[in-house]
């Protein structure tokens, strides 16, 4: 943008690249608020003394190491995974309301994951650790393209049917990781329960290694598709006329959905309407640009799955809840709320 | 020049378009009429290589249906008839999309001034989805213009090809869009509208092409394309055409079919 931009009445792209800061702070604050919370009361003041004077207890040396840090990274790994998800299929369906997580591309993503966990040694073998999360990637990115194909007629995607495909994807995904449990040993059987329950429980730098090669480079590139999904936002057709390569940008997107979608599932199970509520939020706040939407939906998304994670730890401590079920109880009244507004549908 | 030679188009195994030629010399505003589902608008679209079909199109020299999107967004913009928007943008954010690609990029002063050619200053701040179908037109057509803002660039025409561009405009704005599409044509550029009226047809356009049936009935000046014969063979409806000395043209339609 040239220096005039912003002095314009209706120019919202100040006011969002400010966002981007004022998120970046709250992600730190949010941050240090979640390594102080856990069952083992170490807080962040005393983490920070012993630190400072190097004589930090071992064991809450330990705790902070290799269980709160690590959560902590999972945490906003996953969160910005799923609301960049979300807003690149928004951009692509060119609508606020698809969702991974709610048309069907979680559950593709789960039957490769449980596909992986059940049926392991049919894989090949260079597959190794990141078995769950390759095939998880090849569910989601199956997934979104078989709604997209079934969705969208001559450039332009019908709401009700993706939403219906949607659910006829969800449930054919469902019965077929139905089938594979069925199938699955008692040792696959306990391994699928706790993945299952869509959580930031069993987070390790393991994990954290097994969502990176895949959500990193999604994130970082997302912001290659904002201009194509600005011009996308007017039909494809349009798009094409305004020069842009609409085939490539949607295979783009598509693999960038299915990048961080697959990936996130593998390793926290399915949780849902972060990338419901995030974008919708920015959008509010700051308009639809995808230029700054999805840098500022990476950092929003890292905080609320944060926020919601410490929410799950502290409610029951010193159990927890498992952070699906949080992000449902927070996110499924917004999508009701996008869904009764008109202006937030759009042509539906 | 636009060239278009024996194009067939079939969809949803309709023939649509049967061996039609057609050409648009930039410095004209060249019509193209017809009765409903004769064309017109696919013709358009083979223009703008949105739908697949046989035949040779040429824009400035450039094969239309092997060039890149890149190069034609840079020698032409396309109104499309209607365009739903899925977010929600402000008026200046959409005309600025029309910026965003092509030569135009990086200008965003364009963006205003080209709302105020169509009489849409003061809109910047409002957000698209709440303008009427009228404004909502008048704001694409606003986009359309910044892709395209310059005429003539490098001594090559560039084209505005619009779908339809008046049709739920009031009959004001109808000549203020009218105006613009012919003063782009006057500065060199060129303009093909796809149109319904056949009055402001007669008006603005310097050629007309007449389409009945996914054929060319006539191709010329409107004098000599929207006679009575023509219009009622092709629209299947009496059309007496009156040319007072000092009011132009302007047509009567007949309610009897022929």
């Amino acid at each position: 943008m040239v220096a005039i931009a912003g002095s314009v009445p209706g120019d919202r792209s100040d006011r969002a690249k400010r966002l981007f800061f004022w998120l970046l702070a709250g992600l730190a604050a949010v941050a240090v608020l979640s390594i102080g919370t856990g069952a083992s009361g170490v807080s962040v003041l005393d983490a920070a003394q012993g630190w400072m004077a190097g004589n930090l207890d071992p064991r809450d040396a330990l705790v902070l190491k290799s269980i709160r840090l690590p959560r902590l990274a999972l945490g906003m790994l996953i969160g910005a995974a799923l609301a960049v998800s979300g807003a690149v299929m928004q951009g692509l369906f060119r609508n606020p309301l698809a969702d991974p997580g709610v048309v069907g591309v979680g559950a593709g993503a789960s039957l490769g994951a449980v596909f992986a966990i059940v049926l392991g040694g049919m894989l090949p073998v260079w597959m190794g650790q990141h078995a769950v999360s390759l095939m998880a990637f090849a569910g989601a990115g199956y997934s979104t393209l078989l709604l997209y194909r079934v969705a969208t007629r001559s450039g332009r995607t019908s709401v009700a049917t993706m939403l219906l495909a949607g659910i006829a994807l969800g449930a054919l995904a469902a019965a077929m990781v139905g089938v594979m449990t069925y199938m699955a040993d008692d040792r696959q059987l306990r391994d699928l329960t706790f993945w299952g329950m869509g959580s930031l429980a069993g987070a390790s730098w393991t994990k954290v290694g097994a969502a990176l090669p895949l959500i990193l480079p999604a994130i970082l590139l997302s912001p290659l598709l904002a201009r194509g999904l600005n011009g996308l936002a007017l039909g494809e057709a349009a798009a094409g006329h305004m020069g842009l390569p609409v085939q490539r940008i949607k295979l783009l997107a598509i693999l960038t959905v299915a990048a961080a979608t697959g990936a996130s599932v593998a390793v926290s199970g399915g949780i849902g309407f972060i990338g419901i509520v995030v974008p919708h939020l920015l959008r509010i706040g700051s308009g639809p640009d995808h230029r700054w939407l999805l840098p500022n939906a990476a950092v929003l998304g890292a905080i609320l799955l944060c926020l919601a994670d410490i929410v799950a730890r502290m409610i029951v401590a010193p159990a927890e809840l498992p952070i699906g079920i949080v992000t449902a109880i927070l996110g499924a009244p917004v999508f009701l709320w996008i869904l009764l507004s008109r202006k937030g549908v759009g042509a539906l | 020049m636009i060239v278009a030679e024996d194009i067939y188009v079939r969809l949803g195994g309709r023939v649509i378009l049967d061996g039609v030629s057609f050409r648009a010399l930039p410095g004209h505003l060249t019509a193209i009429v017809g009765p409903n589902g004769s064309g017109k608008t696919t013709l358009l679209r083979a223009l703008t290589a949105e739908v697949p079909f046989a035949g040779r199109t040429g824009m400035n020299g450039t094969d239309i249906a092997h060039a890149k999107a890149w190069q034609l967004a840079a020698i032409r913009a396309v109104l499309p008839q209607a365009t739903p928007l899925a977010f929600p943008f402000t008026v200046i954010e959409v005309v600025r999309l029309g910026l965003a690609s092509g030569i135009s990029a990086n200008r965003a002063h364009l963006a205003q001034q080209s709302l105020a050619r169509v009489g849409l200053q003061g809109y910047e701040g409002r957000m698209y989805q709440d303008l009427s179908g009228g404004e909502q037109q008048r704001a694409q057509l606003a986009r359309v213009l910044a892709q395209v803002w310059e005429p003539v660039l490098d001594g090559q025409p560039r084209w505005l090809l619009l779908d339809e561009p008046v049709s739920s405009l009031d009959i004001g704005h109808q000549l203020v869009v009218m105006q613009i599409a012919r003063d782009f044509a006057d500065a060199g550029g060129g303009v093909v509208a796809v149109m319904h009226d056949l009055n402001l047809t007669a008006m603005f356009a310097d050629r007309v092409a007449l389409l009945a049936g996914g054929r060319m009935v006539a191709q010329g000046t409107p004098a000599k394309v929207l006679d009575d014969a023509n219009l009622s063979r092709a629209y299947r409806c009496r059309v007496r055409v009156n040319t007072p000395p000092d009011a132009g043209t302007w047509l009567v339609p007949h309610a009897a079919s022929v």
